[in-house]
């Protein structure tokens, strides 16, 4: 802890706040004293310039988000870079190690198999609950009695999440118990051992991911119903079949839903962390996810310097993919713009 | 819509039902599992017939560990957090939308592209800067940042902001209303269905949070409900009944909110799916 902000708490206990609030306090003086000065400037510059009130406005109205950025994001990124230069228990005081735990993680073996497990996961999970979700939002939208009530049952899955989720999972694909060994010896398959063998554990993590694409799914629908009806009799009235009406009109119409999908989809697959958390990491680094593995260096081994290198290799691949997707969908991804729509109108 | 032959509507059906079995079997699994006895677990793998019900399974889950406790820490974390979100995410969006100034274009510029950072890139410092604050092992970690807006929200904000007419605000400030006045008596209470709708989501993910409690949350009394269910797994790892009671408990909230609210959370992704 830092002494100045040791010192204020100090005080505020032995003023009688509740202990509960004491680490508050510091926090709270640090805000009130900022926003004064910002609000003196505000006043000042109002007196000023009585006409620039909606500058003025502007910057009072995102100055929540502002501060944030600053103190959440822009600040710990640049600590980050220097952190990630040194060797840092968070006890003894930071040394400065230059590139070393850089030429670490390229040699750790365990990044490797994080990295391979993380991006396999990406790179199969995220394609197969794309098409299912689309598919599925396909099946939905037709207009037929009862749909209602399967919506809701396809969307269910997705409100048991995270720990829960997994929780549930470990027991379902349990080799000895599970449901799923069960369902296969009825139809006189033995199943594997799941999430108990190594070559397993990770298909069994994917599989479980396509259980809650309820969430995508909405998504889709909600896209779906605002193809433009115009679209479809057009294309009826020039002889197109319900495949290339698929072809032609829906998927260009949906191709910027599906994109925007695909991405956050490739950014939360890569920040996956509860599974792996949960099952220890999974058999033989079987589910050593990225995270999991910066998680333990950081917040178990405290390695404070490592685990910032980690996160930044994490971040350069992140980037690295979200970049390729962008490019690779520029071609394949429809945008209405003010001329097309025009031109559809006359 | 065009004409469906009839074989392809009772295709349709067959797809549908087949695929919602499918889905909704584990659910049912888990909410009779949850009422067997460890016997019945062995012998009725994979049947969802609930040839038992034992209620006691769930008052073992509330007793057999500080439940209310970490429900309060639960619940703490949501609620608080969702007023923090909405309020300063409205302010943003708000002024993004309606207040077009020098910069403005930039700024929003600069909150999209921190939609794609990845958060894990920030924890490690963060961390230090909780540290330093002397908040480890306390709840501010997980409520504080939500006062400070996230970029997908404020994003989701100034679209629903700029699709209301640019009229109503000329005519509040015209009225000798203020800007902060005209935004919470005028476009506030107008927005209300985007804030429900965001207020749900934002309760969903907030009381799953799990990463969030697992690096600062040491001691047993501030716990959140999903930390305190993985501890449980490890230590109660073959009670299968008590573990499942235990999770639906938790996943209830979600579930009740949802279909009280089904309305809301359909208006809520017409937002969010938008173009």
């Amino acid at each position: 802890m830092n002494p100045t902000i040791g010192w204020i708490r100090d005080l505020a206990a032995s003023w009688g706040v509740p202990a509960v609030l004491v680490p508050l306090v510091p926090f709270l003086l640090l805000l009130i004293a900022l926003y004064a000065v910002l609000g003196l400037a505000a006043y000042g510059a109002r007196r000023r310039w009585p006409r620039a009130d909606k500058t003025i406005a502007f910057w009072m109205f995102i100055s929540p988000w502002l501060i944030g950025f600053a103190i959440f994001t822009v600040g710990p990124m640049i600590s980050s870079i220097y952190v990630s230069l040194t060797s840092w228990d968070l006890i003894t005081p930071p040394q400065f190690v230059g590139f070393a735990n850089y030429t670490e993680a390229f040699q750790d073996p365990r990044v490797g198999q994080a990295l391979k497990v993380t991006l396999l996961y990406g790179v199969i999970s995220v394609p197969l609950q794309t098409a299912l979700a689309f598919v599925v939002a396909l099946l939905l939208n037709a207009e037929l009695p009862g749909m209602r009530f399967f919506r809701t049952i396809w969307y269910l899955p997705s409100l048991v999440s995270g720990v829960a989720q997994m929780v549930l999972f470990l027991w379902v694909f349990n080799p000895q118990y599970g449901l799923a060994n069960d369902v296969l010896a009825k139809v006189g398959i033995e199943g594997p051992g799941w999430f108990n063998d190594a070559s397993w554990a990770l298909p069994t993590v994917i599989l479980m991911s396509l259980w809650t694409v309820g969430g995508a799914m909405v998504i889709y629908l909600a896209g779906l119903k605002d193809v433009p009806p115009n679209l479809y009799e057009a294309a009826a009235i020039d002889g197109a079949g319900t495949l290339r009406m698929f072809w032609h009109v829906t998927l260009p119409q949906m191709s910027p839903i599906i994109l925007f999908n695909a991405l956050t989809g490739i950014i939360g697959s890569l920040q996956i962390f509860t599974q792996g958390f949960v099952a220890n990491g999974g058999p033989k680094d079987s589910l050593l996810f990225f995270v999991y593995y910066l998680y333990d260096n950081a917040f178990q081994n405290f390695r404070m310097g490592y685990a910032s290198a980690l996160a930044w290799i994490l971040f350069v691949v992140i980037l690295a993919l979200t970049t390729v997707t962008l490019r690779g969908s520029a071609f394949a991804v429809y945008y209405e713009t003010e001329l097309t729509t025009r031109r559809r109108k006359r | 819509m065009k004409r469906r032959s009839v074989l392809t509507t009772v295709g349709l059906y067959v797809v549908l039902v087949v695929g919602s079995v499918v889905f909704v079997y584990p659910f049912l699994w888990m909410i009779a599992t949850s009422l067997r006895s460890l016997a019945g677990v062995g012998s009725s793998g994979a049947s969802v017939v609930p040839e038992e019900f034992l209620w006691d399974n769930y008052v073992r889950a509330v007793t057999s560990f500080p439940f209310w406790r970490y429900t309060l820490n639960s619940v703490l974390t949501t609620l608080i957090p969702i007023v923090g979100t909405v309020f300063s995410c409205t302010l943003a969006g708000f002024a993004f939308a309606r207040l077009r100034v020098r910069f403005s274009g930039l700024v929003f510029g600069v909150v999209l592209a921190t939609m794609l950072l990845p958060g894990e890139v920030t924890m490690v410092p963060q961390f230090m800067l909780f540290n330093n604050l002397g908040m480890i092992d306390t709840l501010y970690p997980l409520i504080l940042p939500a006062f400070f807006g996230s970029p997908f929200f404020i994003f989701l904000f100034r679209q629903f902001f700029a699709r209301m007419p640019a009229e109503l605000a000329d005519a509040a400030v015209v009225d000798g209303c203020g800007w902060f006045r005209t935004f919470w008596l005028v476009y506030l209470p107008l927005a209300r269905p985007a804030v429900v709708a965001v207020s749900i989501l934002l309760f969903m993910g907030y009381w799953n949070n799990f990463l969030g409690p697992a690096i600062y949350i040491n001691s047993d009394q501030w716990k959140t409900l999903p930390l305190a269910l993985a501890g449980f797994q490890s230590v109660n790892g073959t009670d299968t009944p008590l573990l499942m009671a235990t999770s639906l408990l938790i996943t209830l909230p979600c579930l009740v909110l949802f279909f009280a609210a089904q309305k809301h959370i359909t208006q809520g992704i017409t937002f969010t799916g938008g173009k």
